[in-house]
């Protein structure tokens, strides 16, 4: 099984019955694990979902195969494998609705289009209101998304408590007056998508370079001419930043400031039990939100920090807080040991809306701000991302832009929303 | 949990006491300004990976708003100092700069 054979085979079930005839001895590496050329005409910095997605659209729409991926740790090893999975599209400002449905809708036939099953799973996601306030924000979504094409509707909170039976409606704080239930929202497996853009795009030539830092940013004349890196430096034509918590650093490197922060959000996960719950609940007042994976543990999305780090686990108090929240909403939680706790280091930006854009650096583009809500945007956000690149201009990210700030054309989800992100 | 001494009543303050700020030494910028020095102002940030200087108030105690000099990578804390200056005070610049020479932070160093 050498590293660079050509992983073409396609997986089918005829792919695992004849593989389990022979012994599972078959099956090649999903990516090849190629050295960095001279030159490429894209490089993608950053190797999550986004930046995997972006490289897999420049070359489905547009023919563009001379790329390269590069990540300095390893692939979908930041916030792509870090996330609580879950996708959905009830936003209130018509951008935002407009790229998230693009991905839920690209999410639903993802493990036909890559030949890899992502374990997409349309289970509903509900969205507790548990004051007036959320209430009435939750119908304006409602309304909203029925312009834009998004299938949601404001439900009861009897109906809450048929589609979810452990949870508590009249918890001590804060009652269940209703929820904002988006039926074809749900999760996938997110390590699957990494891994399924990853597979796809090595099967059209790119280069997926993996342990590969970038140092610097190499420019002439206020264009991009290509990285330097710890495997010494690659020119490019174009060149996309998709580094998530980090972007602030390579922003450096090219040579701008950009209006954004980074902080640590976490997650937890408990032991797994029999199902108890088939979809997803997020209780944003009291600030908890869970769904049940595949494996039976419960998935627990808890809160970011309120300052600036790059620690990747988060301050403790958050817990507390989060497994609170979640006791009132679900008493049965209180018997549950959690298993695994992790934080990922998510960029917010001002309007806490992502920034799709070109940069002040020619050729030089940028895809970050996803804050918390990044995974479920990745085909999305790829697909735009990858026509930007292309074209220079794309319909999907057109208001993303990060000049945004200076002609107060925000898109402001949280204030607008009253939703957390 | 992330500790500060608050500068203004001598508190040994956890990050629950305390509510963050945001960057500290901005300079602000108002009506008449030009547009990059008002987008600056309002949203650019410099948000380090490694020493940072930032606002902190100590809400459920004096109330009183302080900075402090941080790393954000590994939440070592080089000191807190009153709010009432344009620049970080040189012990707190000589601390960081015993565990990272050559280190800047916008125009300080």
């Amino acid at each position: 099984m050498s590293l660079n054979t050509s992983p073409k085979k396609r997986y089918s079930v005829f792919a695992v019955a004849r593989e389990a005839a022979r012994y599972h001895t078959g099956w090649g590496r999903a990516w090849r694990k190629p050295q960095p050329k001279k030159r490429y005409d894209v490089v993608i910095v950053g190797a999550g979902g986004h930046g995997l997605a972006t490289a897999y659209y420049l070359g489905r729409n547009f023919g563009i195969t001379n790329v390269a991926v590069i990540e300095k740790g390893w692939l979908g090893g930041g916030n792509t494998g870090r996330n609580t999975t879950i996708i959905r599209s009830n936003y209130l400002q018509d951008p935002s609705a407009a790229i998230y449905e693009k991905a839920r809708g690209l999410y639903e036939t993802m493990s036909q289009d890559l030949n890899y099953n992502v374990m997409f799973s349309p289970r509903g996601v509900i969205m507790l209101a548990q004051t007036e306030h959320e209430v009435r924000g939750y119908k304006r979504t409602a309304h909203a998304n029925a312009l834009q094409g998004v299938t949601t509707e404001f439900i009861s909170p009897q109906r809450v408590k048929e589609i979810v039976p452990i949870i508590n409606l009249d918890g001590p704080r804060y009652p269940v007056l209703g929820g904002l239930w988006q039926a074809r929202g749900g999760t996938a497996r997110h390590d699957a998508v990494a891994w399924g853009y990853a597979r796809a795009c090595s099967d059209m030539g790119m280069d997926i370079i993996q342990k590969c830092e970038v140092t610097g940013i190499r420019q002439f004349g206020g264009e991009v001419r290509g990285v330097d890196t710890t495997l010494g430096p690659i020119d490019c034509d174009k060149l996309g930043i998709v580094v998530a918590g980090h972007s602030g650093v390579l922003a450096d490197m090219a040579g701008f400031r950009l209006p954004v922060e980074s902080v640590a959000l976490q997650a937890l996960v408990s032991e797994p039990i029999k199902p108890v719950m088939d979809c997803v609940v997020m209780a944003n007042t009291v600030h908890g939100y869970m769904s049940q994976s595949d494996k039976g543990e419960m998935v627990i999305g808890g809160g970011a920090d309120g300052y600036n780090n790059y620690t990747q686990r988060g301050s403790f108090h958050h817990i507390e807080e989060t497994v609170r929240a979640l006791v009132e909403t679900f008493p049965m939680v209180s018997r549950l040991k959690m298993l695994r706790q992790w934080g990922g280091i998510v960029d917010m930006t001002g309007d806490r809306s992502p920034i799709l854009s070109k940069t002040p650096l020619e050729g030089c583009f940028i895809n970050c701000g996803w804050g918390t809500g990044g995974f479920k945007a990745i085909p999305g956000s790829g697909w735009g991302f990858a026509e930007l690149m292309a074209r220079g201009q794309s319909p999907l990210t057109d208001e993303f832009s990060m000049f945004r700030f200076r002609e107060g054309k925000f898109i402001d989800e949280s204030v607008a929303a009253g939703v957390a992100h | 949990m992330l500790t500060l001494l608050c500068p203004c009543c001598g508190v040994q303050a956890d990050e629950t006491e305390l509510a963050p700020g945001g960057e500290a030494h901005l300079k602000r910028y108002g009506p008449g300004s030009t547009d990059d020095d008002f987008e600056g102002y309002l949203f650019m940030r410099e948000n380090p990976r490694g020493v940072h200087f930032e606002r902190w108030r100590h809400a459920n105690g004096c109330g009183k708003w302080f900075l402090a000099a941080r790393d954000t990578v590994t939440l070592e804390v080089y000191g807190t100092y009153s709010a009432q200056t344009t620049e970080p005070p040189e012990h707190i610049k000589e601390a960081i700069t015993a565990k990272h020479p050559g280190w800047s932070w916008r125009e300080f160093a």
